[in-house]
């Protein structure tokens, strides 16, 4: 037998027992073995110890997070309605896809960025930003799903596939097409990382979708509402077993704002296509009815999630499409500063009222030719038809007459160069000018040369369209600036600055504005039969005489204005047009017009019998 | 030869801790599957103990001396059905381990295997007559132990055939190694295991890297010793219930009813019961080790600590993965895992050492 010692046969065994002296094995070996398990279940119950009695909190802790989930209940925002309860901006309930990240597999979210169109870059991002959220969290990483999406995370959410994918219902902004009132709105997006070190937005979390301009921004607190979360007990495979609790969703309110559609859809027909703003709103109350701004951008492709592509399609487009030209454009307001100036000249007593000019197309002041618009010259000139005609040498006249620091206190008294107010963010404030402002920006003195400029809304002067419409528009009230403002005030309104002005000085301002439009003056295209509008138009040069002449300045336009309110005692609306390269004021005039007429076509129509408003429903 | 044994002489203390032992694993097996699709398992389990105790008592029937005398031929039987097993098992999971039997149950030869290594080492050191061991009868011991380890390991079965090992080393140790020799073999162990690294398959790499490190891949072969610790370290003193440990009842423990049954043990039943079950093994051991000492002759003796290094070796390696101070080797736990093979061969060698028990007067 091969397999055993050769010394012995095997089939002895069984006979006798092998005779050896010391038939018992060596008692310190047996002794050695029993150390032997002492010590291995010594090792064993350290383990135990370590885990269960000394790191049980750390362990219990880790078994929770294994099975207890929390699915967020994203909470709707709140409706933008315009003045009358019509729904501008709504929510539409979507599919979104919830990525839990405790289960995540790196090597899974390639297919899952291919499958649901989403950037990879911007997926791991994203899952790289929540890091110092509870990883029990799942966060959203799409949402408006297609139905092929919806598909694909459906076939693809088993245990084998993407356990760590879930579906669950979200709303989503849907703001008006084709970008209308884009710029007020605003909209909304996810906070970003700036955004959570900043202290006011610490009271959010990573993931909340906040507003990130205009309205949406603005009144961010009142739209947006509380998000529940429902925590679950899961299985290893996701499976829900048990719900633990939910905490509801708190719903946005919805916001009124002063915009009347009518007038807005009235507005942004007129503006398509051109480059401009158009601010109008009601001077008694400071209630703005239309703002557009153009070009515009599409909010939609901001409401909640953006791609990075599309921002920066957005964002770096040299047309600046974000930029909402009606507070934020800073531009000389050319002859619609005009009436300003005029009021200056005759509250401040310097000038009479009687005041001529001669104007034969131009004038030297401190040794320098200022020209009027009007080659020919407009011959004797007063105030009325310096006013109709927009003569600029009876302006140049006043300007020199009153000085800079007169045209800034009434400039400033109509609310020019600082900020309206209004409640929207990143509202500009633009320049005026004055021996203080200039000490204060330039440290330099103020030459009587530079006010001759400034007279005809010219030089350093730059205001916004919504300046020009509340300045107007005070200006027409007699002296009563009311803040500008897209929310209906809740409260009382804040009281509006006022002026002692002589009212027949007003008069006078008003009668050259009423003369402009409906007795032959440069806007006389804006005439509507039957409505007393009265208004300014303007071209401001984007650039000295010189600049445009060289071969740079070629392609420069002037920018075009009005400025107008109706009815001409106890206005009622106030409307100013920018036509960026629109060569002439009175371009922009008629939409000016457009507007005032649908605004008191509307008046027209709700003011009848009430069977009559019944038939049209 | 027989006459004066009687079921009064079997070691009721070695038994009773055993039926202790399995009657908890049984609790836990329930705990575990109560609502799975694997609901039977312990009634199964239940057959399997009851099984288990008849084969140890049969076991008793024959003189271990005459068991002794067949080893030659079931150490061939042994070998030959290893290789059947490699041609003609069942393949689950990979590896060929099973044999089909009749009415749905399957053989696993390699766990019966142990039993014949325990007779063989036994057998031959007690034949033995030199007070140390010399390197020829090393070599040859090693060698006929060596042979069923590499038919095990390429099933693939690296857990079972590592068992076998610990059989080896008890015997050779108390037969009296030598320190050349010892020196030798941790010599040659530091030279060949870089080089069985390559010979691993790529899970089992894993696992030992999972074991350095289980973080290194949380998702993928640390979950289940990330897994276990959870569901240990959650348990606490005092555990969370039967059928109420979450790690258990949510299924993120891996098979909580056969290799991780005593993770899923530790967490519903605490510090405590961990305690309780630990002393247990303990109290078994140390019953198989006073046989040891009590046994009429070196072969007797040899066979208990045999069964004794092999049960201890199952409890360190099983029990030390649950902790993650061991790698994840898939090895049952004696006793408590469900599953027949296992158990039905510890009860074997429970009669093998009641047999030895039963004959302690002999001389």
């Amino acid at each position: 037998m091969i397999l055993f010692p050769s010394r012995r046969r095997a089939d002895h065994l069984t006979e006798r027992p092998v005779f050896r002296e010391d038939i018992k094995l060596a008692g310190h070996k047996v002794a050695t073995m029993q150390y032997v398990v002492v010590g291995t279940f010594l090792f064993l119950l350290a383990g135990f110890w370590e885990l269960q009695v000394r790191d049980q909190e750390l362990y219990s802790q880790m078994a929770d997070r294994n099975r207890i989930k929390a699915h967020p209940i994203p909470a709707p925002r709140g409706k933008i309605l315009d003045r009358d309860g019509r729904v501008i901006v709504d929510n539409h309930s979507t599919f979104s896809v919830l990525l839990a990240r405790e289960n995540l597999k790196e090597s899974h979210l390639k297919q899952i960025a291919e499958g649901l169109h989403l950037d990879y870059d911007d997926l791991q991002a994203r899952i790289r930003r929540f890091r110092s959220r509870p990883r029990y969290e799942a966060i959203i990483i799409k949402e408006g799903l297609t139905p092929g999406e919806l598909a694909f995370v459906e076939a693809h959410k088993d245990p084998d596939s993407f356990p760590e994918l879930e579906i669950i219902h979200t709303q989503r902004r849907l703001y008006p097409q084709d970008g209308a009132l884009a710029h007020v709105l605003g909209y909304v997006g996810e906070i970003s990382e700036n955004e959570l070190n900043v202290p006011d937005y610490a009271r959010y979390n990573q993931g909340d979708v906040i507003g990130k301009a205009g309205i949406e921004r603005q009144y961010n607190d009142v739209l947006m509402g509380v998000d529940g979360q429902r925590q679950v007990i899961v299985d290893n495979r996701g499976v829900v077993r048990q719900v633990l609790g939910s905490k509801d969703a708190v719903p946005g309110k919805p916001l009124s704002l002063t915009i009347d559609l009518e007038l807005q859809a009235v507005a942004e027909l007129a503006m398509d296509g051109h480059r401009g703003a158009v601010v109008a709103m009601d001077p008694r109350t400071g209630e703005v009815l239309a703002v557009v701004s153009r070009p515009a951008y599409d909010p939609n492709r901001f409401a909640g999630r953006i791609r990075t592509r599309d921002w920066k399609e957005i964002s770096e487009n040299p047309d600046k499409p974000l930029l909402n030209r009606a507070i934020q454009g800073q531009l000389a307001p050319g002859s619609t500063f005009k009436p300003i100036v005029a009021l200056a000249a005759l509250e401040s007593g310097e000038v009479d009222p009687s005041f001529q000019v001669n104007c034969g197309g131009g004038a030297v002041f401190y040794g320098r030719p200022f020209k009027c618009h009007l080659r020919g010259g407009h011959g004797h000139t007063e105030l009325n038809r310096a006013l109709a005609q927009s003569c600029d040498v009876y302006f140049y006249n006043l300007g020199n007459r009153i000085g800079i620091d007169t045209i800034a206190k009434y400039g400033e008294m109509a609310g020019l160069g600082k900020r309206t107010g209004i409640d929207l963010p990143y509202e500009a404030a633009g320049e005026l000018p004055s021996t203080a402002w200039k000490i204060r920006k330039f440290r330099s003195k103020w030459y009587a040369g530079e006010t001759i400029s400034v007279a005809i809304g010219q030089g350093a002067l730059t205001v916004t369209p919504l300046q020009l419409a509340a300045a107007t528009g005070g200006l027409a009230m007699g002296g009563v600036w009311h803040r500008p403002h897209l929310v209906k005030y809740e409260g009382a309104a804040p009281p509006p600055s006022k002026a002692e002005l002589n009212p027949d000085n007003v008069a006078r301002v008003i009668n050259g504005m009423y003369a402009v439009v409906n007795e032959g003056g440069t806007a006389a295209r804006a005439r509507i039969p039957g409505i007393e509008l009265c208004g300014k138009t303007g071209t401001a040069q984007l650039a000295s005489n010189e600049f445009l002449k060289s071969k740079a300045g070629q392609g420069i336009k002037d920018n075009a204005w009005f400025v107008g309110f109706a009815p001409k005692t106890n206005p009622e609306i106030v409307v100013a047009a920018l036509f960026e390269s629109g060569e002439h004021g009175n371009l922009a005039a008629p939409i000016a017009r457009d507007i005032v007429k649908a605004y008191f076509d509307k008046k027209a129509r709700r003011t009848p019998a009430p069977a009559l408003l019944a038939e049209r429903r | 030869m027989s006459g004066y044994r009687s079921v009064r002489d079997l070691d009721w203390t070695l038994l009773l801790v055993a039926a202790a032992i399995c009657a908890l694993g049984i609790l836990q097996i329930y705990s575990a599957t109560h609502d799975t699709v694997w609901r039977d398992a312990w009634w199964k389990q239940v057959l399997y103990v009851a099984t288990g105790l008849i084969l140890l008592w049969i076991v008793t029937l024959v003189d271990y001396h005459s068991l002794l005398g067949n080893v030659p031929f079931l150490y061939v039987g042994s070998i030959v059905l290893l290789v059947v097993t490699f041609f003609a098992g069942r393949t689950v999971f990979g590896s060929r381990r099973w044999i089909p039997l009749f009415g749905g149950f399957h053989f696993q030869v390699s766990e019966f295997v142990k039993l014949v290594l325990v007779l063989l080492v036994a057998r031959y050191l007690s034949e033995l007559t030199a007070k140390k061991l010399e390197s020829p009868d090393l070599l040859k011991l090693a060698g006929l132990v060596g042979l069923p380890m590499l038919l095990v390991m390429s099933q693939p079965d690296l857990g079972t055939s590592l068992t076998y090992l610990p059989i080896l080393a008890c015997g050779v140790f108390l037969a009296g190694l030598q320190w050349k020799h010892l020196a030798v073999i941790l010599v040659a162990a530091v030279l060949v295991l870089p080089a069985a690294w390559f010979t691993l398959k790529d899970y089992q790499k894993a696992r030992l890297v999972t074991f350095v490190d289980p973080a290194a891949d949380p998702q993928g072969s640390g979950y289940q010793v990330i897994q276990s610790k959870i569901a240990v370290g959650s348990g606490g003193m005092w555990g969370k219930g039967v059928t109420h440990g979450s790690q258990t009842q949510l299924r993120f423990l891996p098979v909580p009813h056969t290799d991780f049954i005593f993770s899923a043990f530790a967490e519903e039943h605490g510090f405590v019961g961990v305690v309780v079950v630990l002393g247990l093994y303990f109290l078994l051991l140390m019953q198989i080790v006073s046989n040891a000492q009590a046994a009429p002759d070196r072969a007797g003796a040899y066979l208990c600590m045999g069964v004794a290094a092999l049960l201890l070796f199952h409890v360190l390696v099983n029990v030390g993965m649950v902790v993650g101070r061991m790698p994840v080797t898939g090895i049952p736990l004696p006793l408590m895992s469900f599953g027949g093979s296992s158990t039905w061969s510890v009860f074997l060698m429970l009669g093998l050492v009641n047999n030895v028990r039963l004959r302690r007067f002999l001389n």
